[in-house]
């Protein structure tokens, strides 16, 4: 039986698969290995963000800072690489630190200064876009032996798709998401946090620490998905994945996460990040549809799952109801 | 050698010595000693504000003391948060927030203690120890379903299973049976007797007496942040408990009964309620008030008090009987109906319940009225200021300024201005819970002088009051609440605090013998 906390993750899978399923009845080559290879690096950077705001909206959060982090990292990154003459690596582990200690900053803010996350981490887009403008206004081109060899890094599938190395880290980092969220005590309290905090705390949460501890792997995991964004496009430009947070929130949304926090899976957000690419996807083989049909769907998707959300709250609300009745 | 669970040492297991506590200069706890033995239920009462979940905020590591000192196990602690006490040994079951319900019922009860295995939470494990550990309290239930799909009572066996999993000393419960019927209540308290006899020591925050007297062994009383007495309830008769509870020594001289000796307002009741009562929250009751006349409403913490002032405003819906004013039905089907029908009601909780801090005096005297004429008609704001001046005047509210915004004055101004509030709508019936709660003397006189003037003028009023002298100073008539039922009416010259305690104590004193 499925228990009702997993439907929507369960309700999303189906769309997907059966979505998927219509879309390979028109366009049969959607089946091709090399579809969903490119399906995969297409989002890979949006799925390794979205792994940090399926963490945060659990907990009952928001996170609008990615989307500049993301930007702020890649210049970072091509300007360190490109006119510092700094390895990569370094660069990576520069920029890590720093997207991580900016995450770590605004949880602090926002569990010690009691300032609702929405605040705060708008604050932090601000902040953020505005350090990248700083550091350069231009595309800046990135090129180096060691990221050169990265980008030429890949499995082949039979078919002629390819798993890139930013794929394989997507993936990873979903795995460990997951294993974080339902396998560790970090990832127990997270979920208590959603709940509702007042019980988590005097069940003896260590609140501070955990919220710290959430902002900080949002930013942590912006920083990441920075770098890979700056494999995927070889550049740094700090105009770059505006609004990349919103795509990250409906990826969550759409994975059956409940806005208010306490109920989802890491899983259910890879889908929400598979039904997003699938409908890009759709929209290039169709060829004649304007790619504004992403937002539409999505939105449309987005409606459909907080509705269904909504449904299933008052369901089980009204199931505890009879069953107290009879009981009484 | 002596056997060290007979030393007076390792009987005492929790111990402490003048615990004070302030705060923003209100004293809440003011040097109260408490103490609690192994193998005891030990039952904490007090009215509101007596400071019983101060001081177990602090037995529990919630706040942290001013001063004094807590013994656990003849050890010095200071629990700096939840978690800490529960390392300690000290494990509480809140009343509402105490669990998740968005986790399992495995996850809630190993949430921060999850067994591992290979440094990750070891889920089949957790369920075996999780199934095990419930079956010890009689529950099999699927420990995979979320916590939401299990019923309160079911919920406080889990609560408590993980509590004294957790800490195993001492288990706070605080008002543990308040959304629980009587056989839950049964279940609980056989289970609690158990876990007395494995000698943990059990701290019971109650106000149901015959609660009390069913299952604890002492009982603590507080009253205003001050310790009553700690006392064995073996032989401790019901008058003296409740006296200790409502501050008053019996005394046979009864105060001067100023208001109502011989001038009872002659007439017929204008408003009557009959059968009135919502399940669950009140038992039906005849209640009928005469123009001119105060109406006291008396009872312990927890007896029904708030909960009849609700159903009369309409804040909560009866369930049975009619209401009629001038013989005419009506239905109070909300607190916009009762207003139409000329009721008013000063909350207990006036912080949350009554005044908008930031509006000016001016604006929350208004409220009412502009809510009575309804939304599309604003009152223009120079009436609401010609309003707000003159109940400033006759209520001498102060400082006298009718744009101040309302936070900024004393509680017994803030008190004022919610009694002008419901003055301006020239209501025939206002209904005020704890009117004199938390403010000045001075203050206090006024209010009750105010009252005496009101129903002078042909205002009925029903008070609601945990100072049996206030109630004793200015009621014609009392009615007597206990375990969610009238349970007596005293009228005229019977109106005394003695005839109110023995009213309180009486029928529990029966069902006891």
């Amino acid at each position: 039986m499925i228990h009702s906390r997993n439907l929507p993750f369960v309700t999303t899978l189906a769309i997907f698969v059966i979505a998927y399923a219509l879309c390979a009845l028109q366009f049969p080559a959607m089946l091709s290995t090399r579809v969903i290879g490119n399906l995969l690096v297409d989002n890979a950077f949006l799925g390794i963000a979205a792994v940090g705001m399926t963490f945060v909206i659990l907990s009952g959060g928001i996170d609008l800072s990615i989307g500049s982090v993301i930007a702020f990292t890649s210049v970072f990154v091509a300007v360190a690489v490109g006119s510092f003459g700094l390895h990569p690596l370094t660069a990576f582990a520069l920029v890590l630190v720093i997207s991580t200690a900016f995450g770590s900053a605004m949880g602090a803010m926002i569990r010690y200064l009691q300032i609702p996350p929405f605040v705060v981490t708008l604050a932090g887009m601000f902040l953020a876009r505005g350090a990248a403008y700083l550091i350069s206004t231009q595309s800046v081109p990135i090129s180096h032996p060691f990221i050169d060899s990265v980008q030429e890094f890949y499995f082949r599938f039979p078919g002629g798709g390819r798993l890139t190395a930013m794929s394989m880290l997507m993936i990873a980092v979903f795995v460990i998401g997951g294993i974080i969220a339902s396998r560790t005590k970090f990832g127990a309290n997270v979920y208590a946090l959603g709940g509702n905090p007042q019980s988590a705390e005097l069940m003896g949460v260590p609140v501070g620490r955990t919220t710290i501890g959430i902002y900080a792997t949002s930013g942590f995991l912006s920083g990441l998905a920075g770098i890979v964004y700056t494999f995927y496009t070889s550049s740094g430009y700090s105009l770059a994945t505006v609004g990349v947070e919103l795509d990250a929130i409906a990826a969550v949304v759409i994975g059956g996460t409940l806005l208010t926090g306490g109920t989802g899976l890491i899983a259910g957000t890879f889908v929400g990040i598979l039904i997003q690419g699938l409908i890009q996807t759709y929209i290039v083989f169709d060829g004649t549809l304007s790619s504004w049909w992403t937002k539409i769907v999505i939105g449309i998707l987005l409606f459909v799952f907080i509705v269904l959300q909504r449904g299933i709250i008052w369901y089980s609300n009204r199931r505890i109801d009879i069953a107290r009745l009879k009981g009484a | 050698m002596t056997d060290p669970q007979n030393t007076p040492e390792a009987v005492t297991v929790l111990e402490a010595r003048a615990i004070a506590k302030s705060f923003l200069g209100n004293i809440a706890l003011d040097n109260v000693d408490f103490s609690l033995k192994r193998g005891e239920i030990h039952a904490l009462l007090g009215e509101n504000g007596a400071g019983k979940s101060t001081l177990i905020k602090i037995l529990t590591g919630v706040y942290t003391r001013d001063s004094g000192t807590i013994r656990l196990d003849g050890a010095e602690v200071s629990p700096a948060n939840v978690g800490e006490a529960q390392v300690l040994g000290i494990g509480t079951v809140y009343q509402e927030v105490n669990l998740l319900e968005n986790l399992t019922v495995a996850e809630n009860l190993f949430l921060g203690r999850q067994p591992r295995r290979f440094g990750l939470t070891d889920r089949r494990e957790m369920r075996r120890r999780s199934r095990e550990l419930l079956a010890r309290y009689g529950l099999d239930i699927d420990v995979d379903a979320l916590l939401s799909t299990y019923s309160v009572a079911i919920r406080q066996i889990i609560a408590i299973a993980r509590a004294v999993d957790l800490s195993g000393k001492v288990l706070v419960l605080d008002e543990p049976t308040a959304s629980l019927d009587a056989q839950e209540v049964e279940v609980l308290f056989s289970m609690l007797r158990k876990l007395k006899a494995d000698g943990l020591g059990i701290i019971l925050i109650t106000h149901f007496l015959n609660q009390v007297y069913a299952v604890a062994d002492r009982v603590t009383v507080l009253r205003n942040g001050k310790l009553v007495g700690s006392r064995d309830l073996d032989g401790l008769p019901r008058m003296e408990l409740i006296s200790m509870m409502l501050g008053r020594e019996l005394q046979h001289v009864t105060r001067d009964h100023q208001a109502s000796e011989g001038d009872v307002p002659a007439g017929d009741a204008a408003i009557h309620f009959s059968d009135y009562g919502k399940r669950g929250s009140v038992s039906p009751f005849d209640l009928a008030i005469r123009p001119g006349e105060v109406v006291g409403v008396a009872g312990l913490l927890g007896s029904g008090r708030s909960e009849t002032a609700f159903l009369l405003f309409g804040i909560d819906r009866a369930d049975s009987g009619t209401a009629t004013v001038d013989g005419r039905e009506i239905a109070l089907t909300s607190p916009e109906a009762a207003i139409a029908n000329g009721f008013g009601f000063c909350p207990e909780e006036r912080k949350t319940d009554g005044i908008i801090g930031d509006f000016s005096v001016a604006e929350n005297i208004a409220l009412a009225l502009q809510a009575r004429q309804g939304w599309a008609k604003p009152i223009p704001s120079r009436k609401k200021q010609a309003l707000a001046e003159e109940f400033i005047r006759s209520l001498d509210i102060r400082p006298a300024d009718p744009d101040r915004p309302i936070k900024f004055l004393s509680g017994g101004n803030q008190q004022k201005a919610i009694l002008a509030r419901w003055l301006a709508t020239n209501p025939r019936l206002l209904i005020l819970d704890e009117p004199t709660r938390g403010i000045d003397i001075g203050a206090h006189a006024e209010i009750l002088k105010m009252i005496e003037k009101l129903c002078a003028e042909g205002m009925s009023l029903v008070v609601i009051s945990s100072e049996l002298e206030e109630l004793t100073a200015i009621a014609h008539r009392v009615i007597v609440l206990s375990d969610r039922k009238h349970i007596a009416e005293l009228s005229g010259a019977e109106v005394t605090a003695d005839n109110i305690m023995h009213a309180i104590a009486a029928p529990n004193r029966t069902e006891a013998a």
